[in-house]
C-alpha cells in the first residue's frame, strides 16, 4: 500500500436546507483514502456516513442536500467546485458507487447486459462489440457462473446477491480509482454477505482499487478494512488503523459501540450498552455531541466541543475527538 | 422438564400462481417442522431469508392457519380451535415484531396501545389500567411522560420498548419475538436485548426468539433450531451448536459471521450459489446444491432428523449412520 | 398547547393552514353554509315575488345580478338557492358514503364470492358515465328533487365502497393489524378501532370531492328538467330558464352558472388541500 492520498475530504459540511429548516447532516468532516486502501466508515443510522458519500459523488438530485463548506480533493482538484458536466465524467469512471439495495439501483426495464455496456460506452470510446466483451468479462470476474445468459436477463430475475455482483461489475468496468460501497451487504443474508465481502477483498488486493466501505457492522469492518473512521452525529469522532481501534478504542463512543456488539464465542452474561438515544439533527446537545450518553462526562464536555486531537502511538497516528485524549495529543485539527 | 409448546410436523404451504394462466404451485414455507419449547426456556429459530422462521413463529401462535401438523400449547392441542375460541388463549402467547415503526398503530397514544391487551383480556377499570400502564412503562424503562405521546414521537429503540410493554402487560406465558432487534442500531440493540433478558428472568417468561443474527442468538438462547428452506437442519443447546456444529449448513453459517476482532483470522467456508426458491426446493437433501460435503445419497434421499446424543438433532446423511 | 401540537389533529391543522387556496376554499364554503341557513333573511328581495314591470333587467344598483323573465331578483334567488344546492348534494353524498362504506367494509372483510359479485356490480356502474346513470335512475323513478338525491347517491356508492374496500384490504395486511390480532383483539374491534380510522382520512377527502361532483350532477338534472321545478330557486333550473334569453339577458345564466362553478371549484380545492394535509408523506 502506498501513502498517496487518492481522495481527501477537508472540513466538509453538508446541509439539508428547506424553507422551514436547515439540518446539518455532515458537520466539518475530514478524512482521506490512500491508494489501495480499504477505509471503513462506521457509525449508526443518522450519523452522516452515507451523506458524506453522497457529497463526494454530488448525488443530491431531488433532495434539498447541499455542500455548504469544505472541500473534496480528487485528482488534484476540488470536485465540489467543478461543473456538473465534469462531475459526470468522474462519476462511474473515476469514482464508482454501489448501494445497499442493488435492486433499486438497477433499471428494472433494461437487460443486465444492456445496462453494463451502456455505462461502458458512455465513458469509453470503443465499439459496441468490445463493450459487450468487456461487460461479459467483468461479470465473469465477479464470479457470476452463467454470465452469457445473465446478460439477457432483467434485474428482477436475479437474487439480491447476484444483483449486488452485477453492481460491483458495473462499478469496476471502468476501472475507477475509488469504489464507494454504501452498506453493500446489509440487505443480504450472512452466507451471501460472505461471498460479496470475499469478492470485494479480492478486487482490492488484485486491482489495488481503493474502497470506501460504509457500514454499521463492526464485524465487517474488522474483516475488511485497513483503517477506520468512526462517525457520530455528523462528526468524525475517531480515526485509527483497524488493529489499534479494536485493541484500544480511544473515544468513549467507539468503546461503547464495540462493547455493545455481541460476539460469537464471547459468552458474556450481560451486554454493555450506551445509554440514551442518538440525538436528532435539529436537537444537538451543547458541547460534546456524545456528552449526554458518555460515561466519562465532565463539566467541560457540556460547555466546549472538543477538537480532533492527534495522537501518536508506536509510530502510528490516530485521531480522537474527546477531551480525554488531550493530554496525549501531539496536535489537533 | 415441562413442555410449554410442542409442534409436531407442522407445515405451511402458500399457493402461488405464476403468471395469469400459469399452473398453481405452492411455496413450501414450512415443511414438516418439529420442536418443543420447555417452560422458562429461550428457543431460537435461526436461518436466512426464506427459511420459514417467521412463518413458523406465526404458526405457533396460530396467526396463520396450518396446512398440516399439530401445535400443542400448555398441554392443549390448539391446532383446530376456531378464531373466536383462540382469542382468549392469546392472553398467554404474545408477540413482539421486527419493525417497531409499523407494528404500532400510529393513531393511538401509548396509553391506548399498551392498555389494549388489558382491555381485551381483563376486566380492569380505566383507573386500574392507567396504573398498570404506568407500571409497565417503568418496567421497560420509558420516561413517565410517555403515556400520552404518539409512537412517532419516539426513536426506534423506545418504540420497541412500547411493543414489549404491550406484550408483557397481560403476563403471558410465551412470547414470540420476531427479529425484535434487527431494525435497531447496535448501541440500542444491546439495551433491548438486556431488557428482554431481564424480563425473562423476572417474569419467568418463555421465548421463541426468531433471528438471522447468530451473535445475538448465541447471546440470548438456551437452545437453537437452525432452519433451511422450510426444514430443520439442526437443533441443539447453545453449547452444542456453537462448539460442535454438525450440519454443514450450520458450520457454514457460523463461519460466515464476521467477527469484530481483526486479530482473529479464521478459515471460512464460503457457500456456493444462492438460496434456492422454496417453490422448487432441491430434491433429496434441500441443502445439497450448496453443500461442501455433498455425497451421492444427498441428491436423492432427504435425510431424516436424528438425535445424535443429548438431544442434539441433525438432519444430515453424514450423521445418519 | 405544546401537547396539542403533537396530536395527529394538531399536525394536520398546521399542514392544512399552510395551504392558502384550501383555506380560502374553506372560508368560501363556510360562507355558503351561512348563506344557506340565513339566505331568506339576507336576500334583499323575496325571491319568488314577480315584478312584471321589471323583467330581464341587467345588473344595476337595485338588482345587482339583474332580474329574470318574471322580474324576480336573481341575486336573491342565487342566495336562497344555496340551501337547495347544498342540502341536495350533502344528503346525496352522505347517503352514498354511509352505504358505500358499509358495503366496502363488509365486502373487503368477508372477501370470497360476495366480494367478487359486489365488485363486478361496481365495475358495471363505473362503466357508465355518472350523469347518464343518474338520468337513467331519474327516468325510472320520475322527476323531482327527492329522486335526484337518490340518483346522485346511487352513483356515488361504488366509489366509496371501492375506497373503503381498498383501505380494508391494505390495512388488513398491515403489521399493526396483525399485532392487534396477535394480542387477541376481536374482528369487530379491529375493523372499527384499527382499520376504520386508518381509512377515515381518505373517506373525508373523497367526501369533499364528491360534493363538487354532486352539485354539478344535481344542477344538470334540474337543468334537464328532471329535478327541481322551474319555480324553485335551483341553480340548474335557473340556468335552464335563463338560456331562453341568452341573447338579451346573458346575466340570467351568468350568475347561477358562476355560482355552480365556484361551488364545485371550492369543494375540489378543499378536497385537494385536505388530501395533502392528511397525507403523512407531504411535509
Amino acid at each position: 500500500m502506498q501513502n498517496e492520498k487518492v481522495l481527501e475530504l477537508t472540513n466538509l459540511r453538508t446541509q439539508f436546507i428547506t424553507k422551514d429548516s436547515t439540518s446539518t447532516a455532515v458537520n466539518g468532516v475530514s478524512y482521506h483514502i490512500k491508494r489501495g486502501e480499504v477505509l471503513g466508515l462506521v457509525g449508526e443510522s443518522g450519523c452522516g456516513k452515507s451523506v458524506t458519500a453522497l457529497s463526494i459523488m454530488r448525488l443530491f438530485r431531488d433532495t434539498p442536500g447541499r455542500i455548504t463548506g469544505g472541500a473534496v480533493m480528487f485528482g488534484g482538484r476540488n470536485i465540489t467546485e467543478i461543473s456538473e458536466r465534469e462531475m459526470a465524467k468522474i462519476r462511474g469512471k473515476e469514482i464508482a458507487m454501489i448501494f445497499q439495495e442493488p435492486m433499486s439501483s438497477l433499471n428494472p426495464t433494461m437487460k443486465i447486459g444492456k445496462q453494463l455496456t451502456e455505462v461502458i460506452l458512455k465513458h469509453r470510446h470503443i465499439s459496441v462489440r468490445e463493450a459487450k466483451e468487456l461487460a461479459l468479462d467483468m461479470l465473469r470476474q465477479v464470479g457470476i457462473p452463467r454470465a452469457e445468459q445473465l446478460m439477457n436477463e432483467f434485474p428482477h430475475q436475479l437474487s439480491g446477491g447476484m444483483n449486488q455482483r452485477v453492481m460491483i461489475a458495473m462499478g469496476m468496468s471502468l476501472n475507477p480509482s475509488v469504489l464507494i460501497a454504501d452498506e453493500p451487504t446489509t440487505a443480504l443474508d450472512v452466507t451471501i454477505q460472505a461471498q460479496i465481502l470475499e469478492l470485494m477483498k479480492s478486487i482490492n488486493e488484485e486491482h489495488g482499487m481503493s474502497i470506501l466501505l460504509i457500514t454499521h457492522d463492526l464485524g465487517v469492518v474488522a474483516e475488511m478494512c485497513h483503517r477506520v473512521v468512526v462517525m457520530y452525529a455528523g462528526r468524525v469522532v475517531e480515526e485509527a488503523d483497524v488493529h489499534s481501534l479494536f485493541a484500544k478504542p480511544l473515544h468513549p463512543y467507539t468503546h461503547g459501540l464495540i462493547d455493545s456488539t455481541p460476539v460469537i464465542g464471547a459468552r458474556i452474561e450481560r451486554l454493555k450498552s450506551i445509554r440514551g438515544n442518538v440525538p436528532s439533527l435539529d436537537n444537538m446537545p451543547e458541547g460534546c455531541v456524545f456528552g449526554p450518553r458518555c460515561d466519562s462526562f465532565e463539566d467541560r464536555c457540556g460547555r466546549e466541543e472538543p477538537p480532533v486531537f492527534h495522537i501518536e502511538q508506536q509510530g502510528v497516528l490516530r485521531k480522537c475527538r474527546c477531551w480525554t485524549a488531550e493530554s496525549q495529543s501531539v496536535g489537533k485539527d | 422438564m415441562e413442555k410449554l409448546v410442542e409442534v409436531i410436523d407442522i407445515k405451511k404451504h402458500f399457493p402461488v400462481r405464476s403468471g395469469l394462466l400459469g399452473k398453481k404451485q405452492s411455496v413450501k414455507a414450512v415443511d414438516g417442522v418439529n420442536f418443543h419449547i420447555a417452560k422458562g426456556e429461550v428457543l431460537s429459530l435461526v436461518g436466512e431469508s426464506g427459511c420459514g422462521k417467521s412463518t413458523t413463529g406465526r404458526l405457533v401462535v396460530r396467526l396463520l392457519p396450518l396446512t398440516g401438523g399439530r401445535v400443542i400449547f400448555d398441554g392443549a392441542d390448539i391446532t383446530d380451535i376456531s378464531e373466536p375460541n383462540m382469542r382468549p388463549k392469546r392472553k398467554d402467547m404474545q408477540m413482539i415484531f421486527q419493525d417497531p415503526y409499523s407494528s404500532l398503530n400510529p393513531r393511538m397514544k401509548v396509553k391506548r396501545l399498551v392498555s389494549e391487551p388489558l382491555l381485551v383480556h381483563t376486566d380492569m377499570d380505566e383507573a386500574a389500567r392507567h396504573k398498570r400502564v404506568e407500571e409497565l412503562l417503568e418496567v421497560v424503562g420509558l420516561p413517565r411522560g410517555s403515556i400520552n405521546k404518539y409512537p412517532h414521537e419516539f426513536s426506534g429503540g423506545q418504540r420497541q420498548r412500547i411493543g414489549i410493554a404491550r406484550a408483557i402487560s397481560v403476563n403471558p406465558k410465551l412470547i414470540v419475538a420476531d427479529e425484535p432487534v434487527s431494525a435497531l442500531d447496535v448501541s440500542v440493540q444491546s439495551q433491548v436485548l438486556n431488557l428482554l433478558q431481564d424480563l425473562q428472568k423476572d417474569l419467568g417468561l418463555t421465548y421463541l426468539f426468531i433471528s438471522h443474527n447468530l451473535s445475538v442468538v448465541e447471546h440470548i438462547s438456551d437452545r437453537i433450531c437452525v432452519m433451511y428452506l422450510g426444514k430443520i437442519a439442526e437443533v441443539a443447546t447453545r453449547d452444542q451448536l456453537y462448539e460442535n456444529p454438525m450440519h454443514p449448513y450450520t458450520k457454514a453459517l457460523l463461519s460466515a459471521v464476521p467477527i469484530p476482532d481483526p486479530s482473529k483470522k479464521r478459515r471460512r467456508i464460503i457457500l456456493k450459489g444462492d438460496i434456492p426458491s422454496p417453490v422448487n426446493p432441491p430434491a433429496g437433501c434441500n441443502f445439497h446444491t450448496r453443500c461442501h460435503e455433498c455425497m451421492d445419497v444427498c441428491k436423492h434421499e432427504p435425510p431424516q432428523p436424528k438425535d445424535v446424543g443429548n438431544g442434539h438433532i441433525v438432519a444430515c446423511h453424514h450423521h445418519l449412520c | 398547547m405544546e401537547n396539542f401540537k403533537n396530536t395527529p389533529f394538531g399536525e394536520f391543522l398546521k399542514k392544512f393552514l399552510r395551504r392558502k387556496t384550501a383555506v380560502v376554499a374553506l372560508a368560501f364554503i363556510l360562507a355558503m353554509f351561512f348563506v344557506a341557513i340565513f339566505g331568506m333573511q339576507i336576500a334583499p328581495y323575496d325571491p319568488r315575488e314577480f315584478d312584471y314591470g321589471n323583467i330581464l333587467q341587467s345588473p344595476n344598483a337595485d338588482n345587482i345580478f339583474g332580474t329574470d323573465e318574471f322580474g324576480r331578483d336573481i341575486f336573491s334567488r342565487v342566495l336562497v338557492g344555496t340551501r337547495l344546492t347544498l342540502s341536495v348534494s350533502l344528503t346525496a353524498v352522505t347517503f352514498a358514503m354511509v352505504f358505500g362504506t358499509i358495503l366496502g367494509l363488509v365486502s373487503g372483510y368477508l372477501g370470497g364470492i360476495f366480494d367478487n359479485i359486489f365488485m363486478r356490480i361496481c365495475d358495471v356502474m363505473f362503466a357508465f358515465p355518472d350523469i347518464i346513470l343518474a338520468i337513467a335512475i331519474v327516468a325510472v323513478l320520475g322527476p323531482g328533487l327527492q329522486n335526484v338525491i337518490i340518483a346522485v347517491a346511487v352513483f356515488g356508492v361504488p366509489t366509496f365502497a371501492r375506497i373503503m374496500r381498498g383501505a380494508m384490504l391494505s390495512l388488513k395486511q398491515s403489521l399493526y393489524v396483525e399485532a392487534a390480532r396477535s394480542i387477541g383483539v376481536s374482528s369487530f374491534r379491529i375493523i372499527f378501532v384499527h382499520i376504520f380510522p386508518g381509512a377515515f382520512s381518505t373517506m373525508i377527502v373523497n367526501y369533499t370531492m364528491r360534493i363538487g361532483t354532486a352539485v354539478l350532477a344535481a344542477a344538470s338534472l334540474s337543468f334537464l328538467g328532471l329535478g327541481a321545478s322551474p319555480t324553485e330557486e335551483e341553480w340548474g333550473a335557473m340556468l335552464s330558464i335563463g338560456r331562453n334569453y341568452l341573447g338579451v339577458a346573458p346575466h340570467a345564466v351568468l350568475f347561477p352558472g358562476l355560482a355552480i362553478l365556484l361551488t364545485v371549484l371550492a369543494f375540489n380545492l378543499l378536497g385537494d388541500g385536505l388530501r395533502d394535509a392528511l397525507d403523512p408523506k407531504y411535509k
